[in-house]
């Protein structure tokens, strides 16, 4: 088979890593418009998370991903108590500054603890290597990212179209004020889906170091891939989320395959060009 | 006779332009550093560059609410303006900054058209991918911009003739703090006419300015062609008295930084800009010498102080204390 179906391959993998980084902050943005440019830190967060039970504890890497997404979630309840909360009625920019300056805050912590060095993980043998098929070799750990996060995909879809905790998200993300006016406690559904993203990114995360490595630029460097991700795809968009993402990635593996002079050009190209014609992003509606 | 109509607003405009005694003080204090601080005199001559490009984002953030996070944009095609200019044999100051005043304007007025269809999350995505797709553009074509090691063999001339630019800065930051004044007092005027107050418009209901006949869209096209052409001016500037351009005056960091400064100094008032810029480079300066790589977790912490505490910046803290104080600045 020509490499174009391997770069597709690949292209799909980062696409599904992409979504999980982002699918979080698409869903808590959606509800509450909060502008949370620290998403990604609770990435980076469970990544070292991962990397310091493996490496420092010899946890085998299974055990490391749902403490990564745990360890996430606290953090990201934690500050919401003591910041976010108090930041949901004001403007784009105060939100802006507020989550960049966490964002500063926890790249430095990083590079004080780990230093600026990318972080090695190793493996366990069965997800190294790769197999042929049809002539492609397609790398085990890339089918299991592609796995993985077909079924949290799955398991997110079924969860918000058919439990009640599912309807009321839906419910504030479409209309906040008609939600609480029901009786819904936007507030609390918001913590708990705001936790349950940040997790959902420390998996991300976690699952990244071995496809893009992992130091304390993470928190930014992927940022600016995720809020693509979320504007391409419509704030509070699940399947947006998921499209926009796949677009990316195949977009950004392609263009280093086959154009490498022009780097990342042409994802920022794709995001201005699909942001012109439609503001809203892809399946956005407001 | 309805003048006494007309003479209100009028009259109301013509006491913002009035010239207040702390401002008299304030650019007095601005010729300390030759006396008191000659070693420091390129960081202030950084300083004046940063105050310049801070003052061209309070134009488009402080009093027209859009929100820029790709403003370096502007900066890095003026550096590259004016240092290309000077390569290619033509190293003459005050000429160059006009080269990237134009170049800027330009690369302004063409992106002001899509800065105006959009507002919130979107606008601040566009500008942020407009500054990325910038700097991977300066970084492929490195025929034109020597790429990754930056463009080398930039010679300025003396000022005038006669001013040479000296290794101690003193050129340096007499030169940039000339420019910064005249281009500030440019600003001044303009903000407190009756341009100036449709953009606080703009700023303060962006529905209801095109209700009351307002040209919105022009108004914040033009805004932001001259926003783009003075931070041109600074992009200039600094190419000119370092003699170098690196893609970094593209890089996103830049224009995290210069939010910050505008933050910190507090928007809306031009001023507050100028402290930011003041503030923030000597923060800086110092804590980068003690520990660099903890640099970020100042100015992270500094942020949010400033946002939970000071909502309205430095100078607006001063100003509810001087009010508190019953003080008229």
């Amino acid at each position: 088979m020509p490499p174009v179906f391997g770069v597709l391959f690949d292209g799909l993998a980062y696409g599904m890593l992409l979504f999980l980084l982002s699918v979080g902050l698409s869903v808590t943005l959606g509800m509450m418009n909060f502008v949370n440019l620290a998403h990604c830190s609770f990435a980076m967060l469970g990544g070292y998370v991962t990397v310091t039970l493996m490496n420092g504890y010899g946890w085998p890497f299974f055990a490391t991903l749902p403490a990564a997404f745990i360890a996430a979630a606290l953090a990201s309840v934690v500050l919401e108590r003591v910041f976010f909360r108090r930041f949901y009625n004001a403007g784009d920019l105060d939100q802006c500054l507020l989550t960049i300056g966490i964002v500063f805050i926890s790249i430095a912590s990083a590079a004080y603890i780990y230093g600026t060095i990318q972080q090695p993980v190793q493996l366990p043998s069965y997800l190294r290597g790769s197999i042929a098929f049809m002539g492609l070799n397609l790398g085990v750990y890339r089918m299991f990212l592609i796995g993985t996060a077909l079924l949290i995909t799955i398991v997110l879809v079924v969860a918000l179209e058919t439990t009640r905790f599912g309807a009321q998200v839906r419910a504030a993300v479409n209309n906040q004020r008609m939600a609480r006016g029901l009786g819904i406690d936007v507030d609390r559904l918001f913590a708990v889906t705001f936790a349950l993203g940040s997790g959902l990114a420390g998996l991300g995360g976690a699952l990244a170091i071995e496809i893009v490595g992992l130091d304390p630029s993470f928190a930014l460097t992927y940022l600016i891939y995720v809020l693509i991700v979320v504007s391409v795809g419509g704030l509070g968009s699940i399947a947006g989320s998921f499209a926009a993402a796949m677009v990316l990635g195949v977009s950004d593996v392609a263009g280093k395959y086959y154009v490498p002079a022009l780097g990342a050009f042409l994802i920022y190209l794709v995001m201005i060009v699909l942001l012109m014609w439609r503001p809203t992003g892809l399946f956005g509606r407001r | 006779m309805s003048t006494q109509a007309i003479v209100g607003p009028h009259a109301a405009l013509q006491a913002q332009i009035r010239w207040r005694w702390s401002e008299t003080v304030f650019w007095l204090a601005t010729l300390l550093p030759f006396v008191l601080t000659p070693n420091y005199l390129v960081l202030a001559s950084q300083i004046a560059i940063a105050a310049l490009f801070v003052l061209s984002l309070d134009l488009i953030l402080g009093f027209c609410g859009i929100i820029s996070l790709g403003h370096a944009a502007y900066f890095g095609v003026g550096a590259y303006a004016a240092g290309l200019a000077s390569k290619w044999g033509w190293g003459e100051p005050l000429s160059g900054l006009l080269i990237a005043a134009v170049a800027a304007g330009i690369f302004g007025y063409l992106t002001s058209f899509i800065i105006v269809r959009f507002r919130h999350l979107a606008l601040i995505m566009i500008t942020l991918g407009i500054g990325l797709v910038l700097q991977e553009a300066a970084n492929s074509a490195s025929w034109l911009t020597g790429g990754f090691d930056g463009l080398q063999g930039i010679h300025t001339w003396p000022i005038f003739g006669k001013f040479r630019f000296d290794l101690y800065g003193y050129t340096a930051y007499g030169y940039a703090l000339a420019v910064l004044f005249v281009i500030f007092l440019v600003a001044r005027r303009l903000m407190h006419s009756p341009f100036g107050l449709a953009l606080r418009g703009i700023r303060e209901n962006g529905q209801r300015m095109p209700a009351i006949g307002a040209p919105t869209h022009a108004h914040i096209r033009t805004i932001y062609t001259i926003a783009a052409l003075i931070a041109g001016i600074a992009g200039a500037l600094l190419s000119q008295t370092t003699e170098t351009v690196s893609l970094e005056v593209l890089g996103f960091q830049r224009s995290a930084d210069v939010v910050v400064m505008l933050i910190l100094g507090g928007t809306g008032r031009l001023y507050g800009g100028l402290i930011g810029a003041v503030v923030y480079m000597v923060a800086r300066d110092q804590l980068s010498g003690l520990n660099p790589q903890f640099w970020y977790f100042w100015i992270g912490l500094l942020l949010i102080a400033v946002v939970m505490i000071l909502p309205n910046g430095i100078l607006g803290g001063l100003a509810l204390l001087a009010r508190k104080a019953g003080v008229k600045p």
